[in-house]
């Protein structure tokens, strides 16, 4: 069986060796790193523009950033044909190609996410080494969290005024220097795309512009939708715990702290989302407009083909529903839930008709292929390449943020 | 009567005009210049199609399925022969079933998903065939994009892939307007057709120029002022495909319309 030819229909003329090469990975690859990207954005909105309405969140989505992040990797290395080789864009980059540029950018971003996590996170892994190191006869447990943080204070153990203050400003310098880096990471992912010039729907110059702005967005989306779920299972369990210790924050106090916060986000996630849609417009209105040799068979795709892909679910349901969920007032969290996941659903499906959608015609404009999602893994490729490989990659960063809650707790001032 | 200052200055002048026009010499040596402007490079593979003499028999296409070793039954293929068929009313019906390697066994045109479409003769207007195969771009977009450097470009003009080296993200599947790039099965990195390569650098020719029956494809070196295709390629009428993307595609085609996609 030849790579792709498992889930592509081909119907009228396309070349030979044509098939839908750049599947579901390719979608959640742009997905995942416009999640990195946002969620990092977001939290930068604090600490460098002093957003004080944001600090609940800001914290929260700095970590989830971190988390997201080798999730970004892993749709790429689902997807190469030999993902042992996958190594070398980072030893041997050809730097012609715009996907060179990702050691770069990635490991770039990486590392001033890294640090700033660790300068936000310092006190904490001093005061925990040293609380751990208190204790005469450690447990088995004890000792290894004694040994996790004693490493990660890099041997820095001075919280005093005057350093916590300078953690700040370093803190507040590499979130400034964090935003230009995840724009770009972005928005080359999105020249990835927008530079193909064998692909009329991918090349245009707006659609680097085009990616960060919906990485905004669902960046901000993602981050307002796992805080909303997060503060509903402390609600939970702090119903339960308050029982013994008092001084834990009500229910109630919860509550409010947590529409709070998501007011103020929201209000964010609007600005962002429409100059996403004003730019995807204006991209469809100009090919329109010019209408050039490519247009006849881009409209049969865009009008007819993906028209429920494109108008119903992804600028209906996923753009202009949670436009009216936000705008309506009294936001109420259950309403704030169902944006959220409908702009989510939204910048997903775009991504989806970029990717799939530009894979919908033959070269040729004269035929068209049909992507059929593989459900059930029948073999390697389908697993890598279908729903399955999908999910896997949609659920890694949530188990990994558990994981770094444990070291870096987000909700810290509960304890 | 000139001045001694005067005279020092007419004299600079004069040996300085002079330098002029003899170093204007040097920067227009002739015979650099025509060293210069071929880049000093005694060859380039260049291929000619006469799609006249194209019958679609797709002897071609099993040459060069077997000479180079992709699996007969998979259905890709390095080089393959498109049918036209022009009907009264202007449109234009294409197919290639299975790259043609069969031929065109089937009078009906294969409109892909098991199903077929008849056309009666007398809605013919005019019906050919052109064969389609790398084009070796001067510009060629997939060494462009490829983020590892394992398709390149010999200093003849052949773009190669190092399958030792090749990560298979299909960027450079993506990045060619004529589809001549696919996953190999066996080895799973790009691949594609490579002018027989290992046959044109040992003074062959490549193998579907040598099952073509009709002459319809030949191989030649543009460098060659004596050579066959040259010759047709300056002296006559030829076009290349899809010249708007900027590959500069140096596969030349005679006999080529405006329906050829």
């Amino acid at each position: 069986m030849v790579h792709g030819e498992a889930w592509t229909l081909k119907e009228f003329f396309t070349y030979p060796n044509e098939y839908i090469y750049w599947t579901i990975q390719i979608v959640m690859y742009p997905f995942m790193t416009g999640l990195v990207a946002g969620a990092f954005v977001l939290s930068s909105l604090y600490h460098v523009f002093g957003v004080t309405q944001l600090k609940g969140i800001a914290r929260f989505s700095l970590v989830f950033s971190f988390a997201l992040l080798p999730v970004a990797m892993l749709p790429l290395m689902l997807h190469l044909q030999q993902p042992q080789r996958g190594i070398e864009v980072m030893m041997t980059p050809h730097f012609t190609s715009a996907i060179a540029a990702f050691g770069i950018v990635f490991s770039t971003y990486g590392m001033i996410v890294a640090s700033e996590l660790w300068f936000v996170y310092r006190k904490h892994f001093v005061e925990s080494a040293l609380r751990l190191r208190a204790i005469p006869q450690r447990s088995v447990p004890e000792n290894l969290w004694h040994l996790l943080y004693s490493a990660l204070t890099l041997g820095a153990t001075d919280i005093s005024h005057e350093a916590l203050e300078a953690d700040e400003r370093a803190v507040k310098k590499l979130a400034a220097a964090g935003i230009p880096v995840a724009c770009f990471l972005h928005g080359y992912a999105g020249f990835i795309f927008g530079s193909v010039k064998a692909n009329a729907l991918w090349m245009t110059p707006l659609m680097p512009v085009i990616f960060i702005c919906s990485a905004v967005v669902s960046g901000i989306a993602l981050c307002i939708l796992t805080y909303i779920l997060t503060m509903e299972i402390r609600k939970v369990l702090a119903a339960r715990r308050r029982r013994e210790y008092l001084e834990l924050p009500s229910t109630e106090e919860l509550k409010s702290a947590e529409l709070h916060v998501v007011t103020m986000t929201t209000k964010y996630l609007v600005m962002f989302l429409v100059a996403a849609i004003t730019l995807e417009l204006l991209d469809l209105i100009f090919r329109g407009y010019t209408a050039m040799k490519s247009w006849d068979i881009l409209r049969s795709v865009i009008y007819e083909r993906d028209f429920v892909n494109i108008f119903v679910i992804q600028y209906g349901l996923g753009n202009l529903v949670p436009f009216i969920i936000f705008l309506t007032p009294g936001l109420t969290i259950r309403r704030a839930l169902l944006g959220t996941s409908l702009v989510l659903l939204g910048v997903f499906m775009m991504r989806w008709n970029v990717v799939i959608g530009g894979q919908a015609f033959s070269s040729s404009l004269s035929g068209f292929m049909h992507y059929v999602l593989p459900i059930w893994p029948d073999s390697m490729e389908t697993a890598k390449e279908g729903l399955v490989g999908a999910l896997t990659v949609a659920v890694v960063p949530f188990c990994l943020f558990y994981l770094l809650n444990k070291v870096m707790p987000v909700f810290k001032d509960t304890h | 009567m000139i001045s001694r200052r005067n005279f020092c200055k007419k004299s600079l002048l004069v040996a300085g005009g002079l330098a002029i026009l003899l170093s204007a010499l040097e920067l227009f040596d002739p015979r650099r210049l025509e060293a210069e402007k071929g880049d000093g490079k005694k060859v380039r593979w260049v291929f000619l199609v006469d799609t006249h003499k194209c019958v679609g028999c797709g002897f071609c296409v099993k040459a060069c399925k077997i000479e180079n070793e992709v699996p007969y039954d998979a259905n890709v293929t390095r080089t393959w022969v498109e049918r036209y068929v022009v009907t009264k009313d202007g449109k234009t019906h294409i197919d290639s079933p299975k790259g043609a390697r069969d031929g065109f066994e089937d009078t009906r045109i294969d409109i892909g998903e098991g199903k077929f479409q008849e056309i009666k003769n007398e809605e013919i207007s005019k019906a050919f065939f052109v064969p389609k195969l790398c084009n070796q771009c001067d510009n060629p977009p997939c060494v462009q994009v490829c983020p590892v450097g394992a398709t390149y470009q010999t200093a003849d003009g052949v773009v190669l892939v190092d399958r030792k080296w090749c990560i298979g993200c299909g960027y450079c599947v993506m990045g060619c307007p004529y589809g001549v790039r696919f996953f190999h099965p066996v080895y799973h990195v790009a691949e594609k057709c490579n002018f027989c390569y290992h046959r044109i650098s040992q003074g062959m020719q490549t193998a579907c120029v040598d099952a073509c029956p009709f002459g319809a494809r030949k191989v030649g070196n543009i460098r060659d002022p004596q050579d066959p295709v040259t010759k047709v390629i300056t002296t006559d009428r030829v076009n290349v495909l899809k010249e708007e993307y900027g590959t500069t595609p140096q596969v030349f085609y005679l006999g080529l319309t405006k329906e050829v996609k």
